[in-house]
C-alpha cells in the first residue's frame, strides 16, 4: 500500500473544521436513532452486544455458582435449566454472532477499503432494528416463563415443554434476517466499493474473513429460519414435523438445526481469525507470513463448514455410513485451521513485538485456540466422540473456541481499533492486567471441564456425582476470575471514552487504510477513496514513531 | 448443606469406582479397546503440539520484542514463504488426521456392531428414570438397574415414551441417544465386575440430572441366580406391596410423592376419594376407575395446576400391576 501518510492529508475532508467527526457531526438523539452512518450504527452495536454480553455472562454466573455443591446451591432445577438456556441463546445470538461482524465490522469494513459507507447504509440500519427487536422477543421469554430448551432447541422437548419457546425462537428467527441483511450488505460492500488498485488479494485479511462469513450468514441462517417457523407451527398447530406422537421425527430436526448450526460456529470464529491476522503483523511490525493462504483458507473453511454438520449426531441414531462421511470432512477443516496458527506463530519471526494490549489478546488467542482446535480433533474421531459426546468435555471445547477464540479476538480488535473508534487511547496499564486476567481466568474455568468430561460427567447437570465436586468449584473459581477480568475492562474502556487521552491517527503503526483517517474518522470517512498500490501488510518501514503525537507518521522523504 | 447432605445420603447415587488414569474413569467392558489408547495418542500428540507452539511464542516474544516505540527498530528481513516449511507443516498433520480417522471409524464400527450371539436387553427411557426388561421363565420383569453378566456380549435395544435422552455408560466408553417412535442400540461385554453409573446425556428437563441408573455386573454364573430369584420375587407380590415396588421401579417417584408435597404430579398421599378440580373438565372424584384411566390414558383428566407430561403405560403395566398401584396408593392415607 502506498505509505500511509503520503496519501493521508489528500483523504482527510476538511468539511466543518478540524475537531469534525462523526461522533460530533450531529447532535440529539434522532441523529443517532435514525443514523445511516455505519460509524454510528457500529458504536450502537457494540452498545447493545456488550450490554446482552453483561446479561449472558450474569446467567453463567448464576449457573456456575449452582454448581458450587451438588444439589441446589441458591435456585431449582427449572430455574437452572433456563439460566443455562439463557445463557447459550444470548450469548450465541445476541453477542458472538453479531460481535466480530456487526459490531467491529461495521465501523471498520468501509474505512478499511477506504469508503465512504457500506454499500446499503438503509439495510445496515435496519439490521440494527432487528437485533433489537430480536433481543426484545428473547427478553421477552425471560421475563414470563423463559425458555428451558437449551440454546439447541431440540424438538420433541422444545415442541412440549410448558416454558416460553415461542418468544425464544421467534426472537432467534428475527436475529436471522438482521444476520442475513449484515452478509448481503458486506458482500456488495467488498465487490463494489473497493478503492482503486485493491484487488482480491490486496484487501486486509479482517476483510477477506468479514467476506467469508458473509457468505455462511446468507446461505446458512435461511436453513435455521424455517426450522425454527417449523418447529414454531407443530407448537401452536400440532402440525407433526419433528414429534414422533404426532408423526414426526426428532432425528430430522437436529439434521436442521446443524445445518445451519455448524457453519453458525464459523461465522463466530472466522471474523476472530480475521481480527487476528490484523494485530499480529501490527504488533511484529511486519508482513504476514501466508497471506495468501489465510485469504483462500477462510473460504475453504467457509465451504466445508456447510458439510460437517452431522459430526454433532454421531450417537443420535444416524447411520454409520453418514457418519463417516461427516467425520472424514471434519478432520479436513483441522489442517486450514493448524496451517494458520503456524502461519500466526511464524509471523512474529524476525519482526520487532510489541505487546500493547491487541497484541496481548492475540497472544491469548494463539494459545487458547490451539487447544480449542486441537480438543476438536478428539471430537472428530468417531469412536472416542461417542464417549466424549453430550458431556462437559465439549462444553470446554466449545467455550475454549467461541469465549477463548471469538471473545478474546473481538476483545483484542475492540483494544486495536477502540483508538480509531472513539478518537481516545484507553490506558495500555489497565488493558494489560484486563488481558491477563481474562486469559488466566477462561483457562481456570474452562480446563477443569476438559478432565469433568473425560471422566463421563455429562453437560446441562444440575445434580452431579460428589466425585466431581473439586473441579466443579475450581471451574467456579474461574468464572468469577473472568467475570473480574471483564469488569476491569470495562471500566478501563469506559474510563478512556470520557477523560482518555487524545488518540492519534495511527497510534500502532498499522498500514491498512483505516490508519490514514483521523481518529474518529470524519463523517465521511474520505474525501477522495486513497489508492492502493501494493500488499496490505506492507510499508511498515515508511512510517515513524513521533513521540510528541505519540503515533506514527510517515517517513520523511529524503 | 442440608440438600447436599440429603444426597450424600441418598443410598442409590451411583458411584464411578477410582480410576488410576487421570483422565478416563475405569475401563470395564471390551468396547474400550479401540478408544483408550487412541485418547492416549491424542492426548500426548497435544500435549507436544501446545507446548511446541507455546515454547515458539514464548521464544518469538522474547526474542524479538521491541525495546521501545522510540527505538523505531524494523524486523529483520526474513521469507514471506519457505516451501519446504509449508509442507512439512501441511503433510505431517495431514497423515496425523488420516490415521486419527482411520483408528475413529474402526472404533465407531466397533462400537455400533454388537456380535451375532450378543444377549438381548430392552432400556426404556421415560422423563426421568430408566428401566430395563428383562425375560423370565414365565412373563417378564421391569428394573429400574441394569444387570449383566460378566463377559458376555449385552446388546441394548433403546426406546423413549417422551422427548430424547442418551443412555451413557462412561466405564465402557459408550452412549447412544433414545429416540421416541424407534430403535436405537448400542452393546457392551463387561469386563469387571462391580457396579458402574449409567446417565442420562441428553438433556430432557427438570430431573435430566437425576435420571441415573447404575449397571451392576455379576460374577459368572451369578447373574441367572439373580433374574431367577428377582422373577420369582416380582412374581410373588401382590397387591399394596406390588404397587410400592412399581412406584420406584416404574419411575412414578420421579414426578409423584408419598408424603404430601406436590411435585411434577400431585402427591399420593391422601389422593384416594378425594375430589381434584380437573383442567378443562368438571371435577373428579378419586376413586378406582379414574386411577386407572390416568395410568392407560395420564392426559384425559390432568389435575388442574398439573402440565400434562406424564406418558401413558398401557401395554406396559399388567391388570395385576395396576391393582398392586391402586391398592398402594389406597394404603397411603
Amino acid at each position: 500500500m502506498a505509505s500511509p501518510s503520503t496519501t493521508a492529508d489528500a483523504a482527510i475532508p476538511q468539511t466543518k473544521g478540524a475537531d469534525d467527526n462523526y461522533l460530533t457531526h450531529d447532535k440529539g438523539f434522532a441523529s443517532w436513532a435514525f443514523t445511516l452512518d455505519h460509524k454510528r450504527i457500529g458504536v450502537m452495536y457494540l452498545a447493545s452486544i456488550l450490554t446482552a454480553f453483561a446479561l449472558g455472562g450474569f446467567f453463567a454466573l448464576a449457573v456456575r455458582t449452582e454448581l458450587w455443591t451438588p444439589g441446589e446451591t441458591i435456585m431449582k432445577h427449572d430455574t437452572y435449566n433456563q439460566m443455562f438456556t439463557l445463557h447459550g441463546a444470548i450469548m450465541v445470538f445476541l453477542v458472538i454472532i453479531p460481535g466480530i461482524p456487526a459490531g467491529l465490522g461495521n465501523i471498520i469494513l468501509p474505512l478499511h477499503l477506504g469508503a465512504k459507507d457500506v454499500a446499503f447504509p438503509k439495510l445496515n440500519l435496519a439490521s440494527y432494528y432487528l437485533w433489537i427487536i430480536g433481543c426484545v422477543c428473547m427478553l421477552t421469554s425471560l421475563a414470563t416463563n423463559a425458555v428451558d430448551t437449551g440454546w439447541t432447541f431440540y424438538a420433541p422437548y422444545s415442541t412440549t415443554t410448558q416454558t416460553n419457546v415461542l418468544p425464544a425462537a421467534f426472537g432467534a428467527f428475527i436475529l436471522g434476517f438482521s444476520s442475513i441483511f449484515t452478509g448481503l450488505n458486506f458482500i456488495v460492500t467488498i465487490h463494489k466499493l473497493r478503492p482503486p488498485g485493491m484487488t482480491f488479494f490486496r484487501m486486509p485479511l479482517f476483510v477477506w474473513a468479514l467476506y467469508s462469513t458473509a457468505l455462511i450468514q446468507v446461505l446458512a441462517t435461511p436453513v435455521i429460519g424455517i426450522t425454527l417457523l417449523m418447529m414454531m407451527v407443530e407448537r401452536v398447530f400440532g402440525l407433526g414435523i419433528f414429534d414422533p406422537a404426532l408423526g414426526g421425527d426428532p432425528v430430522l430436526f437436529q439434521h436442521f438445526f446443524w445445518f445451519y448450526s455448524h457453519p453458525a460456529v464459523y461465522i463466530m470464529i472466522v471474523p476472530a481469525f480475521g481480527v487476528i491476522s490484523e494485530i499480529i503483523p501490527t504488533f511484529s511490525r511486519k508482513r504476514l507470513f501466508g497471506y495468501q493462504f489465510i485469504a483462500i483458507s477462510s473460504l475453504a473453511i467457509a465451504f466445508l463448514g456447510f458439510l460437517v454438520w452431522g459430526h454433532h449426531m454421531f450417537t443420535s441414531g444416524q447411520s454409520v455410513l453418514a457418519g463417516t462421511i461427516f467425520s472424514a470432512i471434519t478432520f479436513l477443516i483441522a489442517i486450514p485451521t493448524a496451517i494458520k496458527i503456524f502461519n500466526w506463530v511464524t509471523t512474529m519471526y524476525k519482526g520487532r513485538i510489541h505487546l500493547d494490549t491487541p497484541m496481548l489478546y492475540a497472544l491469548a488467542f494463539l494459545w487458547v485456540f490451539t487447544i480449542g482446535g486441537l480438543t476438536g480433533v478428539f471430537l472428530a474421531v468417531m469412536g472416542v466422540d461417542v464417549h466424549l459426546h453430550d458431556t462437559y468435555f465439549v462444553v470446554a471445547h466449545f467455550h475454549y473456541v467461541m469465549m477463548g477464540g471469538a471473545i478474546t479476538a473481538f476483545l483484542g480488535g475492540l483494544h486495536y481499533w477502540f483508538p480509531k473508534a472513539f478518537g481516545k487511547m484507553y490506558n495500555e496499564r489497565t488493558g494489560r492486567i484486563g488481558a491477563i486476567i481474562v486469559f488466566v481466568g477462561l483457562n481456570l474455568t474452562f480446563f477443569p471441564q476438559f478432565i469433568l468430561g473425560s471422566r463421563g460427567m455429562p453437560r446441562r447437570y444440575y445434580n452431579y456425582l460428589p466425585e466431581f465436586q473439586g473441579l466443579h468449584q475450581l471451574s467456579t473459581i474461574g468464572a468469577f476470575t473472568l467475570g473480574i477480568g471483564f469488569l476491569l475492562t470495562a471500566v478501563s474502556l469506559g474510563r478512556a471514552m470520557k477523560n482518555g487521552k487524545k488518540a492519534p491517527n495511527n497510534p500502532w503503526g498499522a498500514v491498512t487504510l483505516e490508519w490514514l483517517t483521523t481518529s474518529p474518522p470524519p463523517y465521511y470517512n474520505f474525501h477522495t477513496p486513497p489508492p492502493v498500490t501494493a500488499g496490505p501488510y506492507d510499508g511498515y518501514e515508511d512510517l515513524v514513531y513521533d513521540e510528541k503525537i505519540g503515533g506514527y507518521v510517515a517517513k520523511k522523504k529524503a | 448443606m442440608t440438600q447436599l447432605l440429603a444426597l450424600l445420603a441418598e443410598p442409590t447415587l451411583p458411584k464411578l469406582p477410582p480410576s488410576d488414569s487421570f483422565w478416563l474413569p475405569v475401563d470395564a467392558s471390551v468396547t474400550t479397546r479401540n478408544i483408550d489408547w487412541v485418547w492416549d495418542f491424542m492426548i500426548w500428540m497435544s500435549v507436544l503440539t501446545t507446548l511446541a507452539i507455546f515454547v515458539a511464542i514464548f521464544h518469538f516474544v522474547t526474542k524479538y520484542r521491541a525495546k521501545s516505540r522510540v527505538a523505531n527498530e524494523l524486523a529483520e528481513p526474513s521469507a514471506e514463504h519457505n516451501t519446504a516449511l509449508e509442507i512439512t507443516w501441511s503433510v505431517l498433520p495431514l497423515f496425523v488426521v488420516i490415521a486419527l480417522f482411520v483408528w475413529g471409524f474402526k472404533g465407531f464400527v466397533d462400537l455400533r456392531t454388537p456380535p451375532k450371539d450378543a444377549m438381548e436387553l430392552h432400556a426404556n427411557a421415560q422423563k426421568w428414570k430408566w428401566t430395563f426388561d428383562y425375560q423370565c421363565a414365565r412373563g417378564g420383569l421391569t428394573d429400574d438397574t441394569l444387570h449383566v453378566p460378566v463377559d458376555r456380549p449385552v446388546r441394548m435395544l433403546i426406546s423413549s415414551v417422551d422427548v430424547l435422552h442418551a443412555l451413557y455408560i462412561p466405564n465402557f466408553r459408550t452412549k447412544q441417544d433414545a429416540v421416541p417412535g424407534r430403535y436405537t442400540d448400542l452393546w457392551f461385554q463387561a469386563t469387571k465386575t462391580g457396579e458402574f453409573p449409567i446417565f442420562c446425556a441428553e438433556y430432557c428437563g427438570t430431573s435430566h440430572s437425576d435420571m441415573l441408573s447404575h449397571v451392576v455386573v455379576h460374577p459368572p454364573g451369578e447373574y441367572e441366580t439373580w433374574l431367577k430369584g428377582a422373577c420369582e420375587k416380582a412374581d410373588s407380590l401382590v397387591g399394596p406391596e406390588r404397587g410400592k415396588k412399581l412406584y420406584s421401579q416404574q419411575g412414578c417417584e420421579t414426578c409423584h410423592t408419598t408424603d404430601g408435597t406436590p411435585k411434577i404430579g400431585p402427591t399420593w398421599k391422601g389422593l384416594f376419594g378425594k375430589t381434584e378440580s380437573i383442567t378443562g373438565g368438571p371435577s373428579q372424584h378419586v376413586d378406582e376407575n379414574y386411577l386407572r384411566e390416568s395410568i392407560m390414558d395420564p392426559t384425559a383428566k390432568v389435575v388442574q395446576g398439573f402440565a400434562p407430561s406424564m406418558p401413558t403405560y398401557k401395554g406396559k403395566l399388567s391388570d395385576k400391576d395396576i391393582d398392586g398401584l391402586i391398592e398402594y396408593i389406597k394404603t397411603l392415607k
